[in-house]
């Protein structure tokens, strides 16, 4: 079973380490959005009394590259169906349930990964993490969103055929979670209807709880965060390996 | 239990894709050790049937054995029984060609103590051996096809179908191909289940041939059967006596898919 699931994780780490125009290409959105947004909403956001932007902000761009890359992932799978590598590990004689976790942890692996450079960018625009012990329990709530949107990415090329179809899917998917997560704007004060939308949205719960780890501030409480997006992870990663085990080439 | 003298047994087999049956009601066994072409036009239903065989696709009714495996209900040990090479290519091209050998080997589960061993004997069968740290996208069609076959061969199964394994390669490339094909089925007693569009290969070196058309097959015996009852001189004549002069719809391949989702961009 371990096997299986590392010889797939390995795979997907191989596959990216290799494409350095990935990871060199995927770093340009982070740092668009740090530049323009943190320094221009930051001397706005100070005047109000709200403190530093960069501060507030980076957590949620970190969480934005994590989901970015983790739908990529999805991507892959169409991908591997189209150029026939998935027919060669849906004959082998292993479970499709352990292709899968593997291929997910491969891609949360490399959507962690992605986060982690992101956060050391952040530190260069004055992004501060507060503490070690933060620190970890930043990385924690990074493997949590990468675990959830690999998954969701997987589940949902399962049941895709083309690229096109997917991209369509991501961008009508992955935007409105993005925005709507609290990662640009504070939740405090906003509209009801938008509030009632952003609860919902489990995004909320990972950019908050990244948040609270690595610069203790947050609206709702780690526990809720932590314990939110662990059970949505695991859901997603079974209905994912459901969707995955029925897949016919 | 005692193993039937088939490897292979395919009984009332059918596919429906929506109104459309693919395969319609097939029977058919294939004894250990030969060598089976399984012949039709583009569309006629082979490429569903092989992948019904190789646990791709479930079939809508009918029963398909392995080995003595069910591949519905013993998927595993069914699957542990063959290598495939599929028509499409399959490799990993951003692995490199012995990164894409030990990631079948983890697959399947051959000991590690081995499997540098099995790897290496394998890729010096295709030729490959000193080629094994470059990445596969680097490789020619030809060289991709040897490493698939060697891959295919790895886990040491008892049947390789192989789907159209020499379509788009130089006459050389094909000679060599089924030269070494043909020598495990020799030295192995390896069972060999193909396709392909060459018939001249198959008047070679098939020992049993079955031609499918609209699902159905049509003709089934050794070359020498089929062309007698056709009363025809080869069996490309036997063919296309069988199956008509008409061109037949092309499946929709994968390459198909991409070249229109490129065209689209």
């Amino acid at each position: 079973m371990f096997s299986t699931i590392y010889i797939l994780w390995l795979r997907q780490i191989k596959r990216y380490l290799r494409s350095k125009s990935r990871i060199i290409g995927s770093l340009g959105q982070p740092i668009l959005f740090l530049v323009a947004l943190g320094f221009g909403f930051g001397p706005m956001y100070s005047a109000s009394g709200q403190g530093n932007f960069i501060e507030f902000l980076a957590p949620g761009i970190i969480a934005m590259s994590i989901i970015f890359t983790a739908m990529y992932s999805g991507m892959e799978v169409i991908w591997d169906k189209q150029f026939g590598f998935l027919k060669e590990t849906l004959v082998a004689p292993v479970s499709r349930f352990n292709i899968m976790l593997g291929r997910t942890l491969g891609g949360a692996s490399v959507a962690m990964f992605q986060g982690i450079l992101v956060l050391i960018i952040s530190t260069f625009f004055g992004f501060q993490i507060l503490s070690f012990s933060g620190l970890l329990l930043g990385f924690l709530f990074m493997f949590l969103i990468a675990v959830f949107f690999t998954a969701l990415g997987t589940a949902i090329a399962s049941v895709l055929e083309d690229m096109q179809g997917f991209q369509l899917i991501m961008s009508f998917l992955v935007m409105p979670i993005f925005f709507l997560s609290g990662a640009l704007f504070p939740i405090e004060g906003i509209n009801r209807t938008l509030y009632y939308i952003i609860r919902i949205n489990p995004l909320t719960y990972g950019v908050d709880g990244l948040r609270q780890s690595l610069i203790s501030e947050g609206y709702f409480s780690l526990g809720l965060d932590l314990v939110v997006l662990a059970i949505l992870a695991i859901i997603t990663l079974i209905l994912g390996a459901k969707l995955f085990s029925k897949i016919q080439i | 239990m005692k193993k039937s003298d088939y490897i292979i047994e395919v009984k009332n087999l059918r596919k429906k894709f929506k109104e459309n049956m693919a395969v319609a009601d097939i029977s058919f066994k294939v004894k250990t050790g030969e060598v089976f072409a399984f012949l039709g036009p583009n569309g006629a239903g082979k490429s569903t049937t092989i992948k019904i065989l190789t646990t791709l696709l479930k079939p809508t009714e009918g029963s398909v054995h392995l080995n003595g495996f069910n591949v519905l209900k013993d998927k595993a040990k069914a699957r542990k029984s063959f290598g495939i090479v599929f028509q499409d290519q399959s490799l990993d091209i951003d692995l490199t060609a012995y990164e894409n050998m030990y990631f079948h080997a983890t697959l399947y589960k051959i000991p590690k103590a081995d499997r540098l061993e099995k790897i290496k004997k394998l890729m010096e069968m295709v030729d490959l051996w000193e080629k094994r740290k470059q990445i596969v996208k680097k490789f020619s069609g030809g060289m991709k096809r040897r490493l698939e076959i060697a891959r295919g061969l790895l886990h040491h199964p008892e049947i390789l179908f192989l789907d159209e394994p020499t379509l788009g390669l130089d006459p050389q490339t094909r000679q060599h191909i089924w030269q070494y094909i043909m020598n495990l089925n020799k030295s192995e007693a390896l069972t060999i289940f193909f396709s392909t569009h060459y018939l001249d290969e198959v008047e070679k070196i098939a020992d049993k041939v079955a031609i499918i058309d609209q699902g159905k097959i049509i003709d089934i015996g050794t070359v020498k059967e089929i062309k007698e009852r056709n009363q025809t001189l080869t069996l490309e004549e036997a063919f296309i006596k069988l199956t008509g002069k008409n061109m037949r719809q092309e499946e929709g391949d994968n390459l198909a898919v991409v070249k229109q989702y490129l065209r689209k961009r």
